[in-house]
Parts: structure tokens; C-alpha cells; sequence
């Protein structure tokens, strides 16, 4: 069984070119703005919870870019950015965070579970590990419907722990789902580090349990991990079943706006780990190479940033979802019961008012 | 005697179980330096040592399973699981291993441990961070199920809930975590399980709930009592096995009767009230008996505190009730 877990010599049509490094710097960048604002927004009581992708844009959307446009990305609570260099409008992600009337979900998920169906970017739950077999079992549906999309499974390294890694990872070897594994090593499940995860030495060491080729990645370089992923992609198109790609990153901030990560890891880590950044890498990269120009990045980010709160200032202003949403989409139509429970509530509201929201705070 | 918020007694209550028996320990996800996504088990690690208060791979099915086996061979686990919600994928292990060990095994083997998990809405959770599962498991016999709604009781009902010799599922209202304090104790004492708290007393409608819905029927009751309605108001604090002959007094009390809780209706804790009630003291009822409940959805997230019985849906089905 093979175990390879060198991404050197990667055949010409998995790397990208200079202007998909460039693109993919821009798409990198753009992630980084719009986690700034919501984490603003989240601040001024706005939205209710940001889970960022900060330091880890390399990673997601370097992963990401090589999946083509037919192929689905199953996600975990940081690939929005991804959905959104896929196709997701601005609108729409940010309609999500504050789950509004906009929100194609109709505000009915936590903020940072997106979902976009036009580049086949289904939301996840929240239930850790749970959309691995999901994955599995669509892109066995794909091979069966006579398609050649694969199925992209993204999800952290406390996901591995999950009944939904074991269960996913097992069906999809025995199966040779056209699937690539992609597992966002981040250091971090919450305050739990990767070493105590796991005793295995890397994640990718989990492939061999199931007959999966692995490959490890540095996943603070973006067009690294973009190979990766596009080598697992083409054994999946040509039939020869899943890849696992684990892609070695750090999240940078709280697991979530709420969470203060002082309590459980040292700030030399933290420092360590901001040496490396990946859109500093990407930049100095883009740099040497002549395809940015000096100064060209704070340009982009005051760009994107405006971008963006064009959005933003919309978005403030929609509709929260209608009441009667409460009893819809429960199943294709709304039962006897629940058309009988929403009256009885419609009627209470009516005579005595409408109840007011409590102040609760999400706390992870 | 100090007054802490619920969170905080029931800190104090691992703390304190922690220090009387050795065999106590408490893990799970971030309960270790991160002190629990709630605070709820701060301190432990550095007062314990990581030998008693550690952090878990990502498994909620491994933790209850290992606990099931320590709690087999001498220990007395305590895990956290992040949120009831999460409670589904340990199902299996709490449902079929920990609740059936002890009839299976002839009473040869038992699991004498606690699951504490936080329940319910309030705070934005969406639906997988916000549910009210306790009916799955008040359907499963073996299985004890508590459920604090005051500093006092989350404390001492923790403790009784440790030294009990089956496995104790023990939900702690999310809602009422920092919103609600009251004098604790220092030190050791128990409230004893399957006895349900008088909260107040009434002469026309007797209000049974459990939770974060304590505080719901407090106000719902204040109100009714300035439109000349008496409430008595009962948190049955433990729910299996239910103190039946306690609900059974004070429905007949006052012979009108609201169910109240946050779960949806369909199957839920109040049709076991409601159907007790109609078998043993329907001759009692001067009205039908009322629920107020969550929706039979999912639970929503922008539009939970329309989802959530608010005091003013209580006192309607009060009013409904006494004036019938
Ligand atoms: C089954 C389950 N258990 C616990 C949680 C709470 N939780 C949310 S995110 C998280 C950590 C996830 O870590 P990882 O898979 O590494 O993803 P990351 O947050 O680092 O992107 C936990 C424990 C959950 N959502 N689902
Ligand atoms: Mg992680």
C-alpha cells in the first residue's frame, strides 16, 4: 500500500500557473477582509458568531481552486471562503451571517454554515465529522450516475476523531469513491491540540489503515496544497478511488469569535506559526515573479474591503425571515399538526403580542 | 453561604464531589485549561491534575463508551458532552450499553457514572447547539435523567447524581447557567433524585415544568396572579424515574393543570404528565389539561424565542385553564 507523503514532482497539470497564483492570492486575500468585518460586525452585536479562516486561507482555497467546477465541496464550519470563490455571491454569504430573509437557508443555520447549490456546496450541520460519509455516499452517486465529478470532503483534525471520519474513510476505500479527502490540520479542535487527537504520527498515517494513498502538505502554501488536491483529484477521475490530503496549517485566532484561545496555547506558537503566513508567502512569491506590483496588495485590500461593505450596508437592511418560516420545510409540506400548532401561536400572538428575543450569547 | 449562579454550582459540585472520593474524575471536550465551553468545569484540571480532569479526542461515542468501562472496573466517571445535541452520537453507548448493563448482567455488572450535559435554547445555538432531547431518553428504562433549574438543586443533585449507583444523565439548562442565582452551601450535601420542588404555591392552576422553563412559568405566574389566578408552579428536577406520586398530589390540588417545556410537543415529557394525570386522577379535572411546548420542527435559530414558550403563550393556556 502506498504511502507517500512527498508532494515533490507533481505532474505539470496539477500545478497553477502564474495567473491562478495570482487569482488565488486575490481570492486568499479577500477571505482575510471579510473575516475582519465580520469579526467587527460580531463585535458591534450584529451577527451572532464568526469562525474564521484566518491563517488558514492557503490551506481552504489553495485546496479548493483545483476542483472543478462540476466537482462538490463538502465542507466543515471554514470553507466559506471557498464557496465563495466557487460561485457563492458576496450577498448571499453575508446574508448568511446574519441569517436573513436573503439567506438561501432562511436564516435557519449559525452563522458560517453557508451553502450554495449552483457550485454544488451543500452547509454543513455543526455535528463534527458528519459530512464525511455524506461525501462518500454522493460521490458514490456520482460514479453510478455516470459522472465524473468527484466529491471534495473537507474537515478539520478533531473531525478525524469523529464516527463519520472511520465510517467515511472505510466505505470510500472499499469502494474507490471518486473522493479526495481533505483534512485541515490546524493545530486545533477548540482548546483539544492535533497531538492529543491522535497518536499517530500525522493524520495522513490514518490512510493506510484504509487503503487510501495520503499525502502531507505544508498548508501555509497555497499552490502546494492546490497540487495536492489536483492529484487526488485525477487518481479519483481515472477510477482509482480516494485520497486523503491532510494539509498542516494553524489557526491563528479563537476557535470562534467567543473563544479566548490565551487559556489553552502559548504565544510563542501563535508568533511561530504568524511567521509563516500564507498570504505573506503567496505575496513575496507573486512578488519575485513580477506578477504583483509593489504596493499592489493594500490596494486590493482597500478595494475588497469597500467591496464588501457595499454589501454589508445591504444586507443590514433586510428583512428577518417570516414567522409562518417556523413550520415550513419540515417536510415537502406542512402537516395538519404543525398548521394547527402555528395557528394556535398566530392566535396568542395576536391577542397578546409578539414574544422578544432573549440575550443569550453564543459561547464557543 | 456564598451566591453563585448555576454555573458555578455546579462547578462547585464536581469540585466538591472530586475532593470526598478519589474515583471521581470528569473528561471530555475542552473541560481541561479551557475550564469547558461554559466554565463549567474550571479549575478542575489544575486543582485535580490532568490524571482527573482531562480533555478527549473528538468522540463523543468514545467518551461515553469509556466511561461506561471505567465506571464497570471502580471509577466514577463524570463526562461532559459539549452540548445534549451531541449526546446523538454517543446514542448508541448511553441508549443500549450504559442504561441495559446492570438487567443484562443480572446485576452482576453496573455503570454507576453521569453524563452532564448543557440543554435547551437561549442562546442562539441554531439546531444543533439548542435542543431539548430529553424524551429520547426518559424513553429509555435504566437510565436516570435530572434536570437542576436553581443553584441549590444543580449542586446537590449533582452530587446525589455521582453517588447514585446507576447512570445518571444530568441536563443543565444553558439558559439559566449565569442567569439565575442563589445561596449554595460550602461542602457536601445532596438533594435526593425523583423528588420534585414546590417552587411556589397557588390554589388554581397547578403549572408543571422543568429547566429553563422555571423561570418562564415564574413570570407567567406573576402575571396570572395579578388577574387574580393562584399558580402553584412544580420543577419535577428529576425526570425518570418521575416522583409520580408528587405529581399526582398537586394536580389534584388545584384540579386544572399546564404542562410546560421547551421540547417539542409530539411524544414529549408532558404527554407522560398529562397521561398520568388522566389515568390516575381524571376524576380530579375540572379542565382539559393544557401543554405548552416547542413546535414539532427542528429548532430554528433566528426565530427561537418565537419557538420557545415565552411567558405570555404560558398565560394564555393558564387562563384557558382556569376559566374553563
Ligand atoms: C459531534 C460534535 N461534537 C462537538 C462539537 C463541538 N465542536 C464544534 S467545532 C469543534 C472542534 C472542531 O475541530 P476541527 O475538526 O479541528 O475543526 P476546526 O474548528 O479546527 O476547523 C468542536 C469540538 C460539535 N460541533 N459536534
Ligand atoms: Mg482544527
Amino acid at each position: 500500500m502506498s504511502h507517500d507523503r512527498s508532494t515533490t514532482a507533481a505532474p505539470a497539470a496539477t500545478t497553477l500557473d502564474a495567473a491562478g497564483r495570482r487569482e488565488l492570492f486575490v481570492h486568499m486575500l479577500r477571505l482575510r477582509c471579510l473575516d475582519e468585518r465580520m469579526l467587527k460586525l460580531q463585535r458591534a452585536g450584529r451577527i451572532g458568531f464568526v469562525g474564521t479562516a484566518r491563517g488558514l486561507e492557503g490551506a481552504i482555497l489553495g485546496a479548493a481552486s483545483a476542483l472543478a467546477p462540476r466537482d462538490w465541496l463538502w465542507s466543515g464550519l471554514r470553507e466559506g471562503g471557498a464557496a465563495l470563490m466557487r460561485g457563492l455571491p458576496l450577498a448571499e454569504y453575508i446574508a448568511q451571517m446574519y441569517c436573513n430573509a436573503n439567506d438561501t437557508a432562511k436564516g435557519r443555520q449559525m452563522c458560517n454554515h453557508f451553502q450554495h447549490k449552483g457550485s454544488h456546496y451543500p452547509s454543513w450541520s455543526s455535528v463534527i465529522g458528519t459530512q464525511i460519509p455524506h461525501g462518500v455516499g454522493a460521490a458514490f452517486a456520482e460514479r453510478a450516475r455516470g459522472s465524473d465529478a468527484v466529491h471534495a470532503i473537507f474537515f478539520g483534525d478533531g473531525a478525524t476523531s469523529s464516527n463519520g471520519f472511520h465510517a467515511g474513510l472505510n466505505f470510500a476505500g472499499v469502494w474507490k469513491a471518486p473522493c479526495v479527502f481533505v483534512c485541515i490540520d490546524n493545530g486545533w479542535a477548540i482548546s483539544v491540540a492535533s497531538s492529543a487527537q491522535t497518536a499517530a504520527r500525522s493524520f495522513a498515517d490514518k490512510g493506510i489503515a484504509y487503503g487510501i494513498p495520503a499525502l502531507q502538505v505544508d498548508g501555509n502554501d497555497a499552490p502546494a496544497c492546490h497540487e495536492a488536491v489536483a492529484q487526488g483529484l485525477l487518481r479519483a477521475r481515472a477510477g482509482e478511488g480516494p485520497t486523503l490530503v491532510v494539509l498542516e496549517t494553524y489557526r491563528m485566532l479563537g476557535h470562534s469569535s467567543s473563544d479566548d484561545p490565551t487559556k489553552y496555547r502559548s504565544d510563542e506558537e501563535v508568533e511561530r506559526w504568524a511567521k509563516r503566513d500564507p498570504i505573506d508567502a503567496l505575496e513575496r512569491e507573486l512578488l519575485a515573479s513580477g506578477n504583483l506590483a509593489e504596493g499592489e496588495r493594500a490596494e486590493l485590500v482597500s478595494q475588497l474591503t469597500a467591496e464588501i461593505d457595499a454589501v454589508i450596508h445591504e444586507q443590514e437592511a433586510a428583512a428577518p425571515m417570516a414567522l409562518r418560516t417556523l413550520v415550513e420545510d419540515v417536510y415537502a409540506e406542512v402537516p395538519q399538526h404543525l398548521r394547527l400548532q402555528y395557528n394556535h401561536f398566530h392566535d396568542v400572538v395576536q391577542r397578546r403580542g409578539e414574544a422578544l428575543p432573549g440575550d443569550g450569547a453564543f459561547p464557543l | 453561604m456564598p451566591e453563585l449562579t448555576l454555573v458555578q454550582a455546579v462547578n462547585d459540585g464536581l469540585k466538591t464531589a472530586m475532593r470526598a472520593d478519589d474515583s471521581v474524575l470528569v473528561f471530555g471536550e475542552d473541560v481541561g485549561p479551557k475550564g469547558g465551553v461554559f466554565l463549567a468545569t474550571e479549575g478542575l484540571t489544575s486543582e485535580f491534575g490532568k490524571e482527573r480532569c482531562f480533555d478527549t479526542p473528538l468522540s463523543e461515542d468514545g467518551i461515553v463508551g469509556t466511561a461506561v468501562g471505567m465506571a464497570m472496573n471502580g471509577l466514577r466517571p463524570v463526562a461532559e458532552i459539549l452540548f445534549q445535541d451531541f449526546n446523538f452520537p454517543a446514542f448508541d453507548q448511553i441508549v443500549s450499553e450504559a442504561a441495559k448493563l446492570r438487567y443484562r448482567s443480572g446485576g452482576q455488572y453496573t455503570a454507576p457514572m453521569v453524563i452532564r450535559t448543557p440543554f435547551g435554547g437561549g442562546i442562539r445555538g441554531g439546531l444543533y447547539h439548542s435542543q431539548s432531547g430529553e424524551a429520547y431518553f426518559t424513553h429509555t428504562a435504566g437510565l436516570k435523567v435530572v434536570v437542576p433549574s436553581t443553584p441549590y438543586d444543580a449542586k446537590g443533585l449533582l452530587i446525589a447524581s455521582i453517588n447514585d449507583p446507576d447512570p445518571v444523565l444530568f441536563l443543565e439548562p444553558k439558559a439559566l447557567y449565569r442567569s439565575v442565582k442563589g445561596e449554595v452551601p460550602e461542602g457536601e450535601y445532596s438533594v435526593d433524585l425523583s423528588t420534585l420542588r414546590s417552587v411556589r404555591s397557588g390554589d388554581d392552576v397547578t403549572l408543571f415544568c422543568y429547566g429553563a422553563m422555571v423561570t418562564v412559568a415564574e413570570k407567567a405566574a406573576d402575571q396570572a396572579q395579578a388577574k387574580g389566578i393562584g399558580v402553584n408552579i412544580v420543577d419535577l428536577r428529576t425526570l425518570l424515574p418521575l416522583d409520580e406520586e408528587g405529581v399526582l398530589e398537586h394536580a389534584k390540588r388545584t384540579g386544572r393543570v399546564v404542562v410546560l417545556h421547551e421540547a417539542p410537543r409530539f411524544c414529549g415529557f408532558g404527554a407522560e404528565i398529562s397521561a398520568l394525570i388522566a389515568e390516575r386522577a381524571i376524576e380530579y379535572m375540572e379542565a382539559p389539561i393544557a401543554r405548552v411546548t416547542g413546535f414539532d420542527t427542528p429548532f430554528p435559530n433566528t426565530l427561537e424565542h418565537h419557538y420557545l414558550p415565552d411567558p405570555r403563550r404560558v398565560l394564555d393556556a393558564i387562563e384557558h385553564v382556569a376559566n374553563y
